[in-house]
């Protein structure tokens, strides 16, 4: 029997088209509105709100937790204070990666990492004589994603602390009675918020929230607009960018942090007192020159991707949901470039965006990509040029006011 | 003179095709000034905060037809281009009931099925004829129309390319065209449809900015244009900028200055310099000069052929083609603050129908008697409105939990008989006010502020001539290759250097860039063939 969240009684109230779809074993909101798409632009132009209690969440406490973790996790855990969360990653021995998630730290011996998969083996396995005990507390917990340019307004009219909150900050505070973790992080590319809740206390607090967010226009939103959003921030998904390096049949369905473009969270691997998983794999990696891939973004030119389809006689098609397969590339000389895990029409830069695995040596930003597009049912390509990620990234996802 | 009053190309006019048209020259490397005489860019695309915290779209106030290219072109990304699409359009009818569409295509069937199942599958055959009318147009209106006129092997290549086009059309694709520009759109709809409200709908475009009625043949061509826009692959649809239309030509604004452009404000150009029939530069009201070999007029015909220049130096049958252009302007706007949200009896506390166009067009004979007080010199007693909330989808035009309204306003006949717009403006506003509130009972408790605007404000403060937002009417003998005046439709003058931009020209008004777009390719083009 499929579950459902703390705040469902509330959700199925607001979800008007009843489209449902399965998150983690839970039922997680497609979309509210007939009008999908107009979640998107809540979020990007006003707030919104999504229920993103079906994460995984394990506790990680002890005398030894800080150094657990960073033998466990790729990017460096002692460089996180508390009060402060990491995007982070974990690899296996190869140097491929396992997953990702965030890990958030409370004190100097407590910390609480969210993942999209159950790890809770995996990373008891990995204790030894360590002084640290795990547990999967997911179900202890909701927790609601507040994403958008009136995020902090909205927040800040239940919690005024959040207006002090650095990008990937947390603080304890206290809403609707009841105790909030509150943290500026989600999966948007925007200025937003998360508010861990326990479950018992789900419902009031976001009835809190829903009645602050009236008057700045807050609204649901569902997973498909979640999949734009996360896609114009650049940001990868399991299942839909890699695979967890555990369940891949071959070489071809794992990837090192490098190839996955995050190879930004390495920092300090030449430090030899942090030997995590993965660690030495990875050096000898970027010593060989082995990465087999690099991800960037691509951007298609819309002009000729429009006279592709006039010239056929057709209307372009843009306004498509996010490609669910892989979109093949090629190079000038027509030869295999990589393919792009995500690929969709972004609003906000009036073209289609993609996420990209390229040979290492097609990365400068401008090289030309060609992309696959069926046209009357013949394959045909469409110029794109290698853009920087995230491809909307505005100043207000970081900065303190 | 300095030489810092020296440049490549001078626009006359910060509207948005002035911006579009220098921000084009300066990123092919022309020095290039835009000389805007207020105080802030936009021309009628303008926001203004009229009344404390609430944002006004003044005049122009939605965004549907800006051409794709010019975006991509102008980087206009890059610099904060930011459209949000409407969810739903709205139309409330005189017995409570009202008709909703939004872009779910089966759920719109459903809606119109309550209305009439006859009507379901017409408007599935209605939007594909149209979808392939635009198709048609779209070539048309992205290219500098051909000079029928001239004698060029060039020009024989511009009709021969047209001919081409329409000739490699289906028969019933040309044909539909035909009927709908040159026929009245109520008997285009009434092939499909019998919905009074469905007709009255899509109808209350035709009722925009010229002065025909929806029974009057002509009026399915101001349709047509209406419809000639796109969002992401969506034909006919339309948006909001963020920040209103006034955010969008700040965001031209910067596209330009990053290219390059200079922009001046508070600088009414008076008159354009011109020796020997070749422009050579502007003289300001005050007295500076600028020069340059190139001067581009953003603003309307009448202002850029009998204002700018002396007309005595422009072939008499241009002269009289101005002179006998219509302006006609027949729109009027009133732009309200709100203090909470309309009630639509019938849909009780429901508000999910204000994320769009609020149309209030209940059939073609509401429409047209609309029409009827405009042919004998007054405005409507119960006019169409096309009333929206930006608020709703942008919270930043409006304090928390307010609203700003921008209601438009047909017919508004800028010619009144036996009375003036400073005598009429208020009972205007009452007029309007007194409709929506019939169809939305308690409305005027909510009205904190209200900004009438009428015809004769459009021409005093933004200068479109007789207030007609097109900068001249959509009327078949003004249209492509006769905008403005036959044989001067490719953005040239008589005079050597001097060029028109404006909506005016081809393809003609709404917030498109397409003028300015094409304006200046064939400023680039002549500068080229000059060197």
């Amino acid at each position: 029997m499929v579950k459902t969240t703390p705040f469902h009684p509330r959700l199925t109230e607001l979800n008007t088209t009843q489209l449902w779809a399965h998150w983690a074993g839970h039922l997680s909101a497609a979309q509210y509105d007939i009008a999908g798409k107009h979640e998107y632009f809540g979020v990007r132009n006003a707030v919104g709100f999504f229920d993103a209690s079906p994460l995984y969440k394990f506790e990680i406490i002890g005398r030894d937790a800080e150094a657990f973790l960073a033998g466990v996790l790729a990017r460096d855990i002692r460089t996180c204070r508390p009060g402060h969360a990491q995007y982070t990653i974990w690899c296996d021995d190869a140097g491929y990666v396992l997953e990702d998630g965030v890990v958030f730290r409370h004190s100097a011996n407590e910390f609480l990492l969210t993942a999209a998969e159950p790890n809770l083996s995996f990373l008891q396995n990995q204790i030894g004589s360590m002084q640290v005990s795990i547990d999967d507390v997911s179900a202890q917990y909701a927790m609601l994603a507040v994403q958008g340019p009136r995020s902090r307004a909205v927040i800040a009219d239940l919690a005024p602390e959040v207006n002090e909150l650095g990008y990937f900050g947390h603080a304890q505070t206290k809403i609707a009675g009841s105790e909030v973790t509150v943290s500026r992080t989600g999966f948007t590319g925007d200025l937003g918020f998360e508010l861990r809740i326990p479950a018992d206390n789900a419902l009031p607090v976001l009835d809190a929230v829903m009645e602050a967010g009236e008057p700045h226009r807050m609204r649901p939103f569902g997973d498909q607009a979640l999949n734009l959003l996360r896609i114009e921030a650049g940001l990868p998904l399991i299942g839909v960018e890699f695979t967890s390096s555990r369940y891949s049949y071959n070489e071809h369905e794992r990837f090192t942090p490098d190839e996955l473009g995050l190879g930004w969270m390495l920092k300090g691997i030449d430090d030899d007192t942090r030997p995590f998983i993965g660690r030495r794999a990875i050096i000898n990696e970027r010593a060989t020159g082995s990465s087999r891939w690099t991800t960037v973004g691509l951007a298609v030119d819309g002009n000729a991707f429009e006279s592709l389809f006039y010239d056929a006689g057709l209307i372009p098609p843009k306004d498509e949901p996010p490609a669910s397969w892989e979109t093949m590339l090629y190079d000038d000389q027509g030869e295999r470039a990589g393919y792009a895990t995500s690929y969709a029409y972004s609003p906000m830069m009036q073209t289609q965006i993609g996420i990209a695995r390229v040979r290492p040596e097609l990365t400068a930003i401008g090289t030309t990509i060609h992309v696959e597009q069926t046209v009357n049912h013949v394959y045909t390509t469409v110029p794109a040029a290698v853009t920087r990620m995230p491809f909307f990234n505005p100043e207000r996802k970081t900065s303190m006011t | 003179m300095t030489d810092t009053h020296r440049y490549d190309a001078i626009i006359v006019g910060g509207g948005h095709n002035g911006l579009v048209n220098g921000a084009y020259l300066a990123k092919a490397g022309m020095k290039t000034l835009i000389l805007e005489q207020r105080h802030l860019v936009g021309g009628a695309a303008i926001t203004e905060e009229l009344y404390p915290g609430f944002s006004f779209t003044t005049f122009s106030y939605a965004l549907g037809l800006i051409r794709p290219e010019v975006v991509r072109e102008l980087e206009l990304v890059k610099h904060g281009f930011n459209p949000i699409y409407m969810p739903t359009s709205f139309a409330p009818m005189e017995n409570g009931d009202y008709l909703m569409l939004g872009p779910d295509r089966d759920e719109n069937i459903r809606e119109i099925m309550r209305h009439s199942p006859r009507d379901a599958d017409a408007m599935d055959r209605y939007e594909h004829d149209v979808g392939r009318i635009l198709q048609l147009m779209y070539p048309l209106s992205d290219r500098i129309p051909p000079d029928i006129f001239g004698k060029t092997a060039e020009d024989a290549a511009d009709v021969a390319w047209l001919l081409g086009h329409l000739g490699s059309a289906e028969k019933k694709v040309i044909h539909d065209a035909v009927r709908l520009i040159t026929g009245s759109i109520s008997d285009f709809l009434d092939d499909y449809f019998e919905s009074e409200i469905l007709k009255g709908y899509l109808a209350a475009s035709s009722t925009t900015g010229t002065k025909v009625g929806p029974m009057s043949a002509g009026s399915g061509l101001v349709s047509l244009m209406m419809m000639l826009g796109e969002h992401d692959g969506h034909l006919g649809s339309w948006s909001f900028h963020k920040g209103g239309n006034g955010g969008l030509t700040q965001v031209m604004a910067r596209a330009a200055e990053a290219f390059g452009a200079e922009i001046r404000l508070d600088s009414h150009v008076d008159h354009v310099i011109t020796k020997d029939g070749q422009a050579s530069g502007v003289a300001l009201q005050d007295g500076t000069e600028f020069h340059a070999d190139v001067v581009v007029s953003a603003l309307d015909p009448r202002q850029t052929f009998t204002k700018l220049v002396n007309p005595r130096e422009l072939p008499g049958d241009l002269v009289e083609s101005i002179d006998r252009y219509q302006f006609n302007g027949t729109s009027a706007k009133v732009n309200f603050a709100l203090d909470g949200v309309p009630r639509y009896p019938t849909l009780g506390d429901r508000t999910d129908q204000y994320r769009g166009f609020v149309s209030i067009a209940p059939s073609i004979e509401y429409l047209e008697r609309a029409y009827d007080a405009s042919k004998y010199g007054w405005y409507s007693e119960r006019p169409y409105l096309d009333n929206c909330f930006q608020s709703f989808l942008d919270p930043d035009m409006a304090p928390p939990g307010k609203h700003v309204m921008s209601c438009f306003v047909s017919y508004a006949p800028y010619h009144l008989k036996g009375s003036d717009w400073d005598t009429e403006r208020n009972n205007l506003g009452d007029t309007v006010q007194a409709t929506i509130e019939s169809f939305f009972p308690g409305f005027g408790d909510l009205v904190l502020h209200r900004e009438v605007v009428t015809p004769l404000d459009i021409e005093r403060v933004v200068g479109l001539s007789e207030g007609n937002i097109y900068a001249g009417d959509y009327l078949l003998p003004q249209m492509y290759f006769f905008r403005p005046a036959p044989g001067w439709s490719q953005y040239r003058t008589p005079i050597d250097g001097y060029y028109q931009c404006g909506s005016g020209t081809h393809p003609g008004g709404c917030v498109t860039g397409a003028p300015g777009r094409l304006a200046s390719q064939q400023i680039l083009k002549d500068r080229l063939n000059k060197s």
